[in-house]
């Protein structure tokens, strides 16, 4: 067990230590400290869409599914049987009816979490079973909030609130939501799963990372950019992989914003996503649902990656999240999920499809350039030589936020401060 | 005349190229409107609106190709390597007419980088066009037998 003085020196304004990346202790405690404290990203309402239907994943490394209760309401339970502990629902989405039932005694719950029956219940008379805390069911996560169709759960019962945890930083997601002209999101597509071998925070570390995209990924979108040139029209592809070889000062301009607890984005003033081409018909109908000033508002708002601190990130002009799962200190399963905005035309699902099998699937050529740094940085991080991963570019006075130089390092160092305060708080 | 034998000596030879890294060969093997597909679905059966691992076009497959060669591709440094082994393909389509074959081969695949070595396994459907008197490949479908798992980076060809 971790203090709080051995979290926090872990953590110096401009630094932080590697032992947040390779320690199992750390992770350990990450587990149990920050996954709870914070709300973390679950799934999206159009997966559950009908009574009984449920999905099963993970908030840190704790089991859950996410189910439409009878009510209609979503819940999400800890995802293991009161009795053994074993794992009650095991497919990664279908529907339960109204019931769970375990496969080890069937002991079946309700999809509240509440006992509905046990086998030869007289067993438990006089055995103060109705005290126990077997008695509970599948106990709920501490605390759902859905917003916009997107479910957040916090694992502890007492802690920050939903809105006060996310404040101004929904305007991300509202801008995605928006996109849609009845303002409506479905999950769509199917989920790539792209292990990693690092720890989950270089993932998170990456995404305001903007010094890194024409070095690393030179390879991959320098050779499209080259390759495009041979070519007689624009390939879809090379449109989305040769934005990522934009100069330094294409990166200084698209700033960075940051907020309280950790959240934060690139692309304050348009992104390497600001100059796709236009589908035909969907301003329009898109004029139609909002007005032209609405709607040109919401088209122009074109954020890179957001940050949903812990481990979520999304990007509004595609309509794209990942979320980093935590498996060991130096082990983490990437979820890139896709949506449709609903009521508009294909081709932007088509796009959003596209540019995920590009970037983040473990095919993709600009996966495979991360995926090799983290994975240097993981092992070599060993070193003793010197134990710190620095965070201070543009660390000064003058570029305090909340918006920035976008090649700051600002958001790395605002997580890590929001990283030490919900590893140390008390809820 | 296509016997069966040549269509089968063309699967087992497009494997080889990958094999021996002979990547400018294996491309001119595809037509210019192919596509080298592996589906995230067993049963799938659309490409555009339903995500796949790979859905390559020729350009798509140069650029691959090109990037490997690349100075600065970080991961190939040291470079992957890999092999197949194939069953014996099975020609399933036949069309003289139209010259038009299609053959269903399982195979075992495996790629290694340092000391890691990961095995893939599943079905390779080759649908085969004749070009200018030379068999070519149209559609190249590879079908896990688990497209859902969580992988580690693929950066060669099944």
């Amino acid at each position: 067990m971790l203090t709080n003085a051995a979290i926090e020196a872990l953590v110096r304004d401009d630094e932080v230590h590697r032992d947040a990346y390779t320690s199992p202790e750390v992770f350990a405690h990450e587990m149990t400290h920050l996954f709870a404290n914070t709300w973390v990203y679950v799934g999206h309402a159009s997966q559950i869409a009908a009574v009984g239907d449920f999905i099963t994943t993970t908030i840190g490394t704790a089991p859950v599914v996410m189910v439409r209760h009878t009510d209609q309401s979503i819940r999400v339970l800890h995802n293991r049987c009161p009795h053994k502990g074993t794992r009650v629902a095991n497919d990664p989405c279908g529907n339960t009816g109204k019931f769970f039932r375990c496969p080890y005694h069937a002991w079946s719950f309700r999809t509240d979490g509440s006992i509905a029956a046990i086998p030869l219940p007289h067993g438990y008379n006089d055995t103060g079973f109705k005290q126990s805390e077997a008695a509970k069911g599948m106990t709920a996560v501490g605390a759902v909030h859905v917003y916009r169709d997107f479910v957040f759960a916090r694992l502890s019962p007492h802690g920050i609130s939903f809105d006060d945890y996310f404040g101004a930083s929904l305007s991300s997601l509202d801008n995605m939501v928006d996109r849609s002209p009845v303002g409506k999101l479905e999950i769509a597509g199917g989920v790539l799963r792209y292990m990693h071998k690092c720890n989950w925070k270089m993932l998170v570390d990456n995404l305001t990372d903007t010094c890194h995209p024409m070095v690393a990924h030179e390879s991959s979108a320098g050779t499209a950019v080259a390759l495009g040139k041979t070519l007689p029209a624009m390939h879809p592809a090379v449109e989305i992989y040769a934005p990522f070889m934009s100069p330094y000062t294409f990166y200084e301009g698209m700033g960075i914003r940051v907020w309280p607890n950790g959240h934060g984005h690139t692309g304050v003033k348009g992104s390497i996503h600001s100059n796709y081409s236009t589908v035909p018909g969907y301003f329009e109908q898109m004029v139609a649902a909002y007005g032209e000033d609405r709607a040109k508002a919401i088209l122009d708002e074109n954020r890179h990656n957001t940050v949903y601190f812990p481990n979520m990130t999304m990007k509004g002009p595609i309509q794209a999240l990942r979320i980093f799962k935590p498996i060991a200190a130096d082990r983490t399963l990437v979820e890139s999920w896709t949506f449709r905005l609903v009521d508009a035309p294909d081709q932007l699902l088509e796009r959003t499809i596209l540019y995920s099998r590009l970037i983040n699937a473990p095919s993709s050529p600009v996966g495979h350039d991360d995926l090799e740094m983290y994975e240097r940085a993981q092992d070599s991080l060993h070193s003793d030589a010197n134990p710190w991963v620095n965070m201070q570019r543009l660390a000064r006075p003058a570029d305090s936020g909340p918006v920035v130089n976008g090649t700051s390092e600002l958001q790395m160092r605002n997580q890590f401060q929001a990283w030490k305060h919900f590893m140390t708080v008390t809820p | 005349m296509i016997a069966a034998t040549d269509l089968i000596a063309f699967v087992q030879h497009e494997a080889r190229l990958i094999d021996e890294q002979r990547f400018e060969e294996w491309l001119a093997l595809f037509t210019e409107d192919a596509r080298y597909w592996m589906p995230l679905d067993p049963a799938q059966t659309d490409y555009k609106l339903h995500q796949s691992l790979y859905i390559e076009d020729p350009v798509l497959l140069r650029l691959r190709v090109e990037r490997l060669k690349g100075a600065k591709t970080y991961s190939q440094k040291p470079k992957s390597r890999c092999h197949h082994l194939l069953q014996t393909p099975l020609v399933e389509q036949a069309d003289h007419t139209a010259g038009r074959f299609q053959t269903w081969t399982p195979f075992h695949y495996v790629e290694t980088r340092l000391d890691e070595q990961t095995l893939y396994a599943g079905w390779a459907t080759h649908t085969l066009v004749l070009v200018d008197g030379a068999l070519r490949i149209q559609l190249k479908r590879i079908d896990l037998v688990n497209p859902d798992s969580a992988f580690g980076s693929i950066q060669l060809f099944m």
